[in-house]
């Protein structure tokens, strides 16, 4: 189901009548062939003729000091090639996105569990497994520091030597304490988001080949070349020369792959080596591998006049970072600058801040920031319509955002602002179908567990809307760069697209070749394999690629269709403005033209170009400025039926609500929404990194549950195409916020069913069942 | 231990097996063919989804042993000579594949879910793909493919 455009959509330009496969078509893949043949070849795939496997001993406690770290034994095995350590690591023996804070390999104190201490090479991947168990790492263990609200506590322990506070932001807008006067009702509440994991299904891997310069290439599944040449750079010691990188098959990230994971270790064992070494982390690695999404408590006071007019917000966001600051102060920011969701509120009060603790290290993941504020102020306004008497959809209309409107950041929102427009969508969409699941158990909760035939099971309706910020923020000098080529091959023009983004499986290559094809009216285009062979594109993160590669290949297509005029005006003798690209040739108006295969059959045409989106800036005091480049805005209903008595809860409808800007590829668009949804889902009901005492509960997908296609109904999308106002062809970044506003939809609607608070996600059957100590009492948890 | 079977019809004979090898790590390292996937190793997933003499197992759970004279069909054996099987077709056109990790699995258990049932409900798609995770596409699409594929099947049948 899709809705059409509406008022200020803008057709996309095209330069052709119909470029076939063009900006705007449902264009599949050029790689699912490869994909669906089981031909493709993921970074786990790789293989090189004489390479050895690497391993990662990582620590098995949340803090302690390390007092030594024996390798003889290790050694000794005749398969084992090398166990390095710290004292091996060439370079910084630190590395991270924002500040270098986190240790390559563990010297002389480690501050989670799953931290890498020693790596481990070997023939195979068993011997290096062997291996590894025979490093013998003595630890003298020490408290580790669990709850980041004691983390902040003048006397806790301190994990890094300045503190533990990682970052921190206070937003002050208007005068919250005048304006709490005017309240007529006020609600507070207080909710809890359980740190989320990725969960992408293909491992951490790579292969590192040592070059015979003295350098390293290293084909690696990561969604950031360029962030992660710099940090190869700084801690091997070498040069941007002499590191080539290349994106392997990348089996999803969702912000998982925008830290280092293989990347340094790989590199040290296969120069120290002089062999290509693999590295491909296990599911349960994986766990300890990458950061996860921030856990929160948040703390809401919303304070609202009779006819349900928002006057004041106060809220503290109090997330866990873990002991490393990866992303945090990025995620800070968007948690502080959506806060108050897209609603208008003049007196606000918002400290957003992330404490170091010994628990895993979190960072970036989808929503990143947004997601955890989003499930906090739509319980709030729930609340808030509850306390008033008035319809959820009806309150969130009278405070909705709309061109002009203050975030809470202060910054003034330019057009397309839809919310109040999603709202009406998701008025008007047509009643969920009938409870009852014509008998199939299936359909009910519990499923084939056979648990209800209906008996006991309540349905709930709910609703949310949600927003985030696009790209980069906060002055960060972001940009994107492209390289296009056309040459002839077999007297057929090709147009070679090459950029250093990678593609996780949104979909960016096909999106690029849709670029080439309109701007160039050339059937053929191959992109090529993301590589540091070209300049930097950044990262595939923060909804950024499409907008930013996506404007850097049409520049560079542009630069080469100009190239190509003037090449055939100096030809043929005429003024270049009288002359144009058509399907395969350029012409003058009267018809007098030269075919492109001959305008490039000796000297292919070749442009690169920078994309540069509008500045941004950092926040001023008070945290107010113009931190980002734009927004985007999704709204969910969920449908949920549950049964009561045993707590166990299906959704059973989903439908998003969105504006995306103008749609380059609409199949790559819904597979966004309706992914992203699902993982929406995954936080509401069922996933989290259970973590007791710094230690990871559940590092398997036995225990830490993702959605099945059981789990997940349906998901149906009403978008939007409002077009932005200057990125490429109007689109908008879209891939998070179908991950935002997914879970408190679903979590009101439980709401609805039960009655009960549900203040944290995820919601188990203890939280649903009316008596929850009963359910402990049979033995039952 | 030498491991001896065919694989998508060829005889295939390895030395060197250890006895704790998974059939999957021998596909994917002793007899390159990658393309039944790894996602988790313990079973959860159904990425490394192959056929063991007929039958749909996560080769992650099968002892390199167990395969002894076995005849397996992965992924790579599915495609026909002439392209894509229809079901390969059917996910790339639904969009049911992204970063295509989870791909080769729910190929193989669409395979299975088809010859077994011409004609299955949503439910029935459902609760036979119950055993592959996709964290990518929330299986909208992928559901769509399974439906395409056996639309086109059933076509093939009428038309032959
Ligand atoms: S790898 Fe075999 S089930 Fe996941
Ligand atoms: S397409 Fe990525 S896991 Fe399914």
């Amino acid at each position: 189901m899709r809705g059409a455009g509406q008022d200020g959509r803008t057709a996309v330009r095209t330069l052709f009548e119909r470029p076939a496969l063009g900006v705007g078509e449902r264009v599949v893949r050029q790689d699912g062939d490869l994909k669906v043949k089981g031909e493709f070849a993921f970074s786990s795939d790789l293989w090189m003729e004489g390479m050895l496997w690497g391993v990662t001993v990582r620590s098995s406690h949340p803090h302690a000091r390390i007092t030594s770290i024996e390798t003889g034994a290790a050694l000794a095995l005749a398969s084992v090639h090398a166990v390095l350590t710290h004292e091996d690591v060439p370079g910084r023996k630190t590395y991270g996105i924002k500040r270098a804070d986190q240790p390559v390999l563990a010297s002389d104190r480690v501050r989670y569990q799953g931290e890498p201490v020693a790596l481990v090479v070997a023939d195979s991947p068993e011997a290096a497994r062997r291996g590894a168990r025979k490093v013998e790492v003595s630890y003298e263990p020490l408290d580790p520091v669990v709850d980041p609200e004691l983390a902040l506590m003048p006397d806790a322990p301190r994990v890094h030597d300045q503190g533990n506070v990682t970052a921190s932001l206070h937003i002050r807008r208007g005068d919250v304490v005048a304006a709490a006067g005017a309240a007529d009702v006020i609600v507070e509440g207080e909710y809890e988001i359980g740190m989320q994991d990725q969960a992408f299904l293909g491992p951490e891997s790579g292969l590192a080949v040592p070059t015979p310069d003295g350098g390293v290439e290293l084909y690696v599944a990561t969604q950031n070349l360029y962030f992660d040449l710099d940090q190869m750079c700084e801690s091997l010691a070498l040069t941007r020369d002499q590191i080539r990188m290349t994106v392997a098959g990348v089996g999803g990230a969702f912000g998982g792959r925008e830290d280092l994971s293989v990347q340094i270790h790989a590199c040290m064992l296969a120069l120290h080596t002089g062999r290509p070494v693999k590295m491909v982390y296990s599911r349960e690695e994986s766990f300890y591998g990458h950061v996860h999404r921030h856990p929160g408590r948040l703390r809401y006071e919303h304070g609202a006049t009779r006819d349900g007019r928002l006057v004041y917000v106060r809220a503290r966001l109090l997330l866990d970072g873990g002991p490393y600051t990866s992303s945090s102060p990025s995620v800070c920011l968007n948690a502080g600058s959506t806060a108050v969701g897209p609603y208008r509120c003049d007196d606000i009060d918002v400290e957003s801040i992330v404490a170091f603790t010994n628990n895993p290290p979190c960072g970036a993941m989808r929503g990143f920031g947004a997601v955890q504020a989003c499930f906090a102020h739509e319980a709030q306004m729930d609340r808030l319509a509850a306390a008033l008497d008035l319809d959820p959809i009806e309150l969130r209309r009278r405070n909705a955002v709309e061109v002009g409107s203050a975030v809470a950041t202060g910054q003034q929102l330019e057009a397309p602002v839809p919310v109040r427009e999603l709202l009406e969508r998701l008025e008007r969409l047509p009643p969920p179908a009938a409870a009852g699941g014509d008998g199939d158990l299936l359909l009910l909760p519990g499923g084939t567990s056979n648990t209800t035939h209906g008996e006991g099971v309540r349905r709930g309706v709910g609703y949310a809307v949600g927003f985030k910020n696009v790209g980069f923020s906060a002055g960060f000098d972001d940009y994107s760069t492209a390289r296009v080529r056309v040459s002839a091959v077999h007297d057929q023009p090709l147009v070679e697209v090459h950029t250093s983004a990678a593609e996780v499986g949104q979909g960016g290559i096909v999106i690029h070749a849709q670029i080439a094809r309109t701007e160039l009216g050339v059937a053929d285009v191959m992109v090529l394999p993301a590589d540091t062979d070209v300049g930097d594109s950044g990262s595939t993160s923060a909804s950024r690629q499409s907008w930013l590669t996506g404007g850097a290949v049409q520049a560079a297509c542009i630069a080469v269709r100009e190239e190509l005029i003037r090449r055939a005006a100096g030809r043929l003798g005429e003024p270049e403005d009288e002359m144009r690209l058509v399907e395969g040739r350029v012409e003058t108006a009267s018809g007098l033209g030269i075919e492109l295969v001959e305008l490039v059959a000796a000297d292919p045409a070749v442009a690169v170009r920078e994309y540069r989106p509008r500045r941004t800036e950092p926040l001023g005091p008070d945290g107010q400025g113009h931190a980002h480049m734009a927004f985007s805005f999704a709204a969910h209903r969920a449908v949920v039926d549950v049964d009561v008595e045993l707590g166990l809860a299906r959704v059973v409808e989903l439908v998003a609500v969105l504006d995306v800007g103008t749609m380059l590829n609409p199949l790559a668009v819904e597979g966004q929404i309706e992914g992203g949804t699902a993982q929406g889902l995954g936080l509401a009901l069922m996933e989290e990194v259970k973590v007791n005492g710094g230690i990871v509960a559940n590092p398997s997908f036995t225990d830490y549950l993702v959605p099945t296609i059981l789990d997940v109904p349906r998901i149906d999308s009403e978008i939007l195409e409002l077009a932005q106002p200057d990125s490429p062809y109007g689109l908008n970044g879209m891939a998070e916020a179908p991950s935002i506003s997914s879970t408190p939809a679903i979590v009101a609607a439980l709401r609805a069913a039960t009655g009960r608070p549900l203040t944290r996600v995820p919601v188990q059957p203890t939280d649903i069942v009316a008596a929850g100590a009963a359910i402990h009492d049979l033995g039952a948890a | 231990m030498r491991l001896k079977c065919t694989v998508n019809g060829e005889a295939q004979e390895v030395d060197g097996v250890w006895e704790g090898e998974s059939l999957l790590y021998v596909l994917r390292e002793r007899m390159a063919l990658p393309g039944s996937k790894n996602a988790c190793e313990q079973g959860e997933c159904g990425s490394c989804s192959v056929y063991l003499n007929g039958n749909l197992v996560c080769s992650c759970l099968v002892a390199a042993g167990q395969a002894e004279g076995a005849d397996i069909t992965t992924v790579e054996g599915l495609a026909r000579e002439d392209g894509l099987h229809p079901i390969q077709r059917a996910f790339v056109e639904a969009g049911a594949v992204q970063c295509g990790f989870c791909t080769p699995g729910f190929v193989v258990a669409t395979h299975d879910l088809l010859r077994r049932n011409a004609d299955p409900s949503e439910m029935e798609i459902r609760e036979a793909l119950a055993g592959n995770l996709c964290r990518c596409t929330g299986y909208t699409k992928i559901v769509d493919a399974v439906r395409l594929a056996a639309e086109r099947l059933e076509l093939e049948r009428r038309q032959a």
